[in-house]
């Protein structure tokens, strides 16, 4: 019977050194004391071989089921530690994750607005099947000006503030044509590079700086225009309506856009229109397409004879519309800059203002404008 | 172009309300600036009398007025003008009201002490005139408490118009009133001028010469004078004054106002000259260089040979066309005249008007190509006037020269209209707008003749003819027309440059740059430090003296805006730019550039310090990133770039590279910026730069096929070792890189550098290159052996490539 009493007061030593093991390590040393080679429970495991098979036939299954019962009790109480020791620990790893971080490169970066409304232009053209086509910037009297159909001295021309280049000296034995370059006063000249260059049908928008020597809030020595060029066969007048009404409904991103179409003039085009939007003056901003206001946007016409037959084709068989628009402009009433001049300054806090996000790209499934 | 409605109802019979005349002329192209209801800006204003004028206690030259305003009880007010008195009748303004003259609304005041209730006003106040010496002094028999205006009779509608150059014929109310007469806006009245009778026998003393030199530009083709004998030249009638007033011109005196008058009402100048004041024979010349003329603006210009003049035996007497001499003019004195009414060429007119600078009513109208028909008949209008308003004599005109303008027919076929608007406009409706137009139009068939009057100039053919038509009718009745679509799906749209500048701009935005746009013409000292200055690339007249030259780089114009924004506070920027550069003056020295700038700590992962870390400057390998990861974004495999340690100019000589294909196929440079160019600009550094060709980049090999190349992966892992080596620290980092991977191309994935350094435990002048090889064994998995034996060549190779020594 001492054995059995030994056994049972084994079990509750046992029991209570498991209890009180405060960690990981002080429950190790339990186990080893315990169920280790030299281990107590081991201990008892060993005396079995002693006995004799009666004996050993009630004493083995009770020091076993000690065995078990202690090897349980042991890793419950260690899943316990654990859990206990993981608590403490996240208590401690506490992190302020209010601390702010800095802002990444794709946030810091930007955009500037005329990029991004040609890209929403762009955008917009893509989809009528026009392609983009560009010229110098620096440009001859005869592409600027005479193939426009503009005559020398006419006072259409002085209208066009005229930067001209310093002319460059004559080789000897060449005589120079007393024409100077000038910096392209419009996009224009492009429509007669494109003419001489390409077979209609032509579809083309060409957008580029151009330069008058002129400053104010609107006015900028250095600006940028859309020009837009139909060639073919049978475009009209209502053709042209259609296409800019479009472009103006998709580019103010509005379901309606009233315009008034006024009898102009241009050298280069006849008839010639300009076009005014209606336009909301009541707020601090302009509102396209809504109130009782006009507001001029662009010149618009068909291209005069004379420029088509200067690019070696016949007025009387082929024929089409040509429009220019100012690129900076459009984006000051879409997205409401009030000065012209800021365009070109490259003031840091006007860019993070104005600026646009560097994949807010312009596309018609996505929308033209977050 | 100013008019009132009442000068247009003196050519236009119409019952249309002045918003239907107002909204037809901007349809018809004739487009509306600005109307002013006279009546509305001066309502507030009434009559009043002066009860008692008092001198100011405090101020010798104010009086202290008691004024009767017709209601309520007398007002107070302080005025200072002269001819405020006792029992004046005058124009009252209360407290509350607009002044427009002054342009702002009157308050309650208190002048030196004492209270002031309202104000008298002058004529300037009002903009009625200049007058501004005393306050207005009406009539006693003006009746108090009534509307200024309602007495006055100042009702009309003053309307400003934009005149297109083409539309000299719409410089005058008359032209105008046949154009809307046109629109269905009423019925044109006769406009035809009745000659008027000689009463002094001849043409007097006067006569013409032409003297102009057979190769010289003749800008005078027809000159009509006449000479007029004991006129009166008071002041003009009170209508006519009105007229010329409403119009914002300063009534003068009786001659001058009838020519004013006329160049607005037929938009026909004239000239006249005080008879007496010339001397010998009257003639037209090209001026003399070196000859000067002070004009009737009261300034001297100076003269030369291609500005026609009409001038007597003693020199210039009027820049033709353009303005008349001091001189010579009109005064109150003047009793005998000789009038001018001449045909200038417009193109001369408009190159002399540039020349002097002159903007007169008269070159306005003559460079938009007066009528030739009107030359006489305008003559006429001008004696008929001056008989009526000034009396005296008159002799017969005397004419030179003449102005041949051609019978100008048009074939027209009416299907033009259609072919070039869309709009369907009936034969009979197309011919009466045109006839109302007053062009004439003869035939019924499918094409008729159109006869274009003298006074549309502008009118050369078939497209012309059809804007005249699709304006009256509107261009607001064209049929809107989709556009047919030439292909169901859009074809791309943009080049391959096109592209790469888009690419460009969002992933160097992507990496933290703001894009910038800065002016195309730089200042003549940034163009020549990066390498321009050249002539062809100067602006002859740039509108700032630092704004003279075409760039050669996107730099100068970033760097500017570097020192711009530090000098606002913001050391720490990241800009780029895409855009042209200019390298001559012909359509291919025009390039593409991307550049970009850093400055202070803007680097690529922080800006500045936080509390993470401390702020880190700028340096060249920033910028190297920047341009490599614009290359990938283009499409270039950068592993087939070339870093060569040549710099740029404007860069520091040691810390500075260069990108290529080939020494011949350049794609741009980074570096930080030299420290002598940062001194020269004024800047602070550190600042560093990238710049990349554009147009430099191969254009990609077209491929048969979209499909990649198959993915090769071994499922056997790569094992990687490392190599240290001692080298001459002048050895390039690349050429180890480039040895190791040539060591055996089939195992040796790839190299990376891991560690330099450079100390005395190491040596003077030496450096230490720690290098990584990854192998990737394709069919088993490699032996202690095989390892061995490629690190043998791998050292072997580095060695051989560098001089470097492995390190033990």
């Amino acid at each position: 019977m001492n054995d059995v009493i030994s056994l049972d007061t084994l079990r509750e030593q046992i029991t209570a050194d498991i209890e009180n093991a405060s960690d990981e390590k002080a429950l190790d040393a339990v186990r080893v004391a315990a169920l280790g080679k030299k281990g107590s429970v081991s201990g008892q495991l060993k005396s079995l071989g002693k006995m004799s098979p009666e004996e050993r036939q009630t004493a083995g299954p009770a020091i076993n089921g000690l065995k078990n019962d202690m090897a349980a009790l042991i890793e419950a109480k260690s899943a316990t530690l654990k859990k206990a020791a993981l608590e403490a620990r996240l208590t401690s790893e506490k992190v302020d994750v209010t601390l702010p971080l800095q802002a990444g490169p794709m946030q810091r970066g930007s955009i500037h607005p005329v990029s991004q409304t040609l890209d929403e232009i762009t955008a917009i053209f893509s989809d009528m099947g026009f392609a983009i086509a560009e010229g110098p910037d620096i440009e001859s009297d005869y592409y600027n000006f005479t193939a426009l159909n503009f005559p020398e001295g006419h006072p259409a021309r002085e209208m066009h503030d005229t930067f001209f280049m310093k002319a460059k000296p004559v080789a000897e034995g060449e005589e120079s044509n007393g024409n100077k370059m000038v910096l392209r006063t419009h996009t224009s000249p492009v429509q007669i590079r494109t003419m001489e260059n390409q077979e209609p049908p032509i579809r083309v928008v060409i957008p580029g700086r151009t330069y008058r020597c002129d400053s104010d809030q609107t006015h900028t020595p250095m600006f940028h225009q859309l020009e837009g060029l139909v060639i073919d066969k049978s475009s009209h007048i209502g053709q042209l309506r259609w296409v800019l009404e479009e472009f103006l409904k998709a580019y103010f991103e509005v379901d309606n856009v009233k315009t008034r179409f006024r009898p102009s003039f241009f050298p280069f085009t006849e008839p010639s229109m300009e076009v005014d939007v209606q336009c909301d003056r009541s707020g601090n901003e302009v509102k396209i397409g809504e109130g009782n206001d006009w507001l001029e946007i662009l010149g618009c016409g068909m291209v005069h004879p004379n420029v088509i037959r200067n690019c070696g084709l016949d007025p009387d068989i082929y024929q089409g519309f040509a429009w220019g628009m100012g690129i900076d402009r459009i984006a000051m009433l879409k997205y409401g800059m009030p000065d012209l001049r800021d365009f070109f300054d490259a003031d840091k806090r006007w860019m993070e203002h104005y600026g646009f996000r560097p994949l807010d790209l312009p596309t018609l499934f996505g929308g033209l404008s977050s | 172009m100013k008019f009132t409605i009442d000068w247009l109802k003196d050519h236009l019979d119409t019952k249309a309300s002045n918003d239907e005349i107002i909204e037809t002329l901007t349809m018809i192209g004739l487009e509306v600036e600005e109307v002013e209801d006279q009546a509305n800006v001066l309502n507030d204003f009434t009559v009043c009398e002066v009860i008692s004028a008092e001198k100011h206690p405090n101020a010798d030259k104010l009086r202290v007025c008691l004024v009767n305003t017709g209601s309520g009880e007398p007002v107070k007010v302080v005025c200072g003008a002269p001819n405020a008195r006792t029992g004046l009748k005058g124009v009252f303004a209360a407290v509350g009201t607009y002044v427009p003259g002054v342009d702002f609304t009157l308050t309650k005041g208190n002048i030196r002490g004492e209270e002031s209730n309202g104000m008298l006003c002058s004529e300037r106040e009002l903009m009625l005139s200049d007058e501004h010496d005393g306050i207005i002094d009406l009539p006693e028999d003006a009746p108090v408490g009534t509307k200024y205006v309602d007495y006055a009779g100042i009702d009309d509608v003053v309307v400003d118009i934009a005149i297109t150059p083409n539309r000299g014929d719409a410089t005058g109310v008359y032209g105008i009133a046949r154009d809307l007469a046109a629109a269905g806006i009423g019925e044109l009245k006769d406009g035809a001028v009745k000659s008027v009778p000689a009463t002094l026998a001849g043409p007097g003393d006067v006569s013409v010469d032409f003297r102009f030199g057979e190769d010289e530009p003749q800008a005078c083709k027809m000159f009509a004078g006449r000479l007029f004998k004991g006129v009166k030249n008071g002041p003009s009638p009170e209508w006519l004054q009105k007229r010329l007033i409403a119009v914002g011109l300063r009534p003068i005196n009786a001659l001058a106002d009838i020519t004013n008058y006329i160049s607005y009402d037929r938009g026909r100048p004239l000239h006249a000259y005080d008879a007496d004041k010339i001397s010998g024979q009257f003639h037209a010349r090209n001026a003399k260089s070196g000859e000067e003329i002070v004009a009737l603006d009261g300034k001297t210009y100076q003269l030369d040979e291609t500005m026609c003049i009409l001038a007597d035996d003693n020199g210039p007497l009027c820049i033709g066309g353009i303005m008349g001499g001091e001189e010579s003019g009109c005064t109150a004195e003047t009793t005998n005249i000789f009038m001018e009414c001449a045909w200038w060429e417009p193109l001369l007119i408009a190159q002399t008007g540039r020349k002097t600078g002159i903007v007169s009513d008269a070159r306005y109208r003559l460079e938009r190509h007066a009528d030739p028909e009107f030359v006489n008949p305008g003559l006429e209008l001008a004696t008929k006037m001056i008989l009526e308003i000034c009396g005296g004599e008159v002799h017969e005109p005397v004419v030179t020269g003449e102005v041949r303008s051609p019978e100008k027919i048009i074939d027209f076929p009416l299907a033009e209209i259609t072919r070039l608007t869309g709009l369907k406009v009936p034969f009979a409706e197309a011919k009466a707008i045109l006839s109302r137009l007053g062009f004439w139009v003869a035939g019924s068939g499918d094409t008729v003749k159109v006869n274009v009057p003298s006074f549309r100039p502008d009118i050369e053919g078939k497209a012309d003819i059809v804007e005249e038509v699709m304006r009256i009718v509107g261009v607001d009745k064209v049929p809107v027309d989709p556009l047919p679509r030439l292909s169901g799906v859009a074809p791309k749209m943009l080049t391959t440059i096109q592209n790469r500048r888009r690419l460009a701009r969002r992933t160097l935005a992507a990496r933290g740059f703001h894009e910038a746009v800065t002016w195309s013409f730089i200042s003549e000292k940034e163009a020549t430090l990066f390498g321009g200055g050249v002539d062809e690339l100067k602006l002859e007249n740039p509108i700032a003296s630092d704004l003279t030259d075409m760039r050669p780089s996107l730099l100068p114009g970033l760097l500017a805006a570097v020192g711009r924004n530090a000098n606002r506070g913001f050391a720490d920027v990241s800009l780029f730019e895409v855009g042209q550069v200019f390298k001559n003056d012909n359509i291919d020295g025009q390039l593409n550039y991307a550049t970009g700038v850093r400055s202070g700590t803007a680097k690529f992962a922080q800006v500045g310090r936080d509390w993470q870390g401390k702020a880190n400057k700028v340096d060249v390998f920033d910028v190297k990133a920047d341009a490599l990861a614009a290359l990938d974004a283009l499409g270039m495999d950068v592993n087939n770039v070339q870093v060569v340690a040549e710099p740029a100019d404007w860069a520091h000589p040691g810390r500075a590279g260069r990108l290529q294909l080939g020494p011949k196929m350049i794609l741009g440079w980074f570096g930080e910026l030299h420290p002598a160019l940062i001194t020269e600009l004024d800047l602070q550094g550190p600042i560093v730069a990238f710049e990349l060709n554009l147009d430099a980049i191969p254009a990609p090999r077209k491929k048969a096929s979209k499909a990649k190349g198959a993915l090769e992966i071994s499922d056997l892992q790569p094992v990687r070792r490392d190599f240290a080596f001692l080298v001459d620290g002048a050895v390039e980092a690349n050429k180890f890189v480039k040895a190791a991977n040539s060591a055996d191309k089939k195992l040796i994935q790839s190299t990376m550098i891991f560690d330099v350094f450079e100390g005395e435990h190491i040596g003077e002048g030496k450096k230490s290159v720690a290098i990584e090889v990854t192998l990737q064994p394709r069919q088993k998995t490699l032996t202690d052996e095989d390892i061995e034996a490629v690190s043998k060549k791998i050292i072997a190779a580095v060695e051989k490539a560098t001089g470097a020594a492995l390190r033990g």
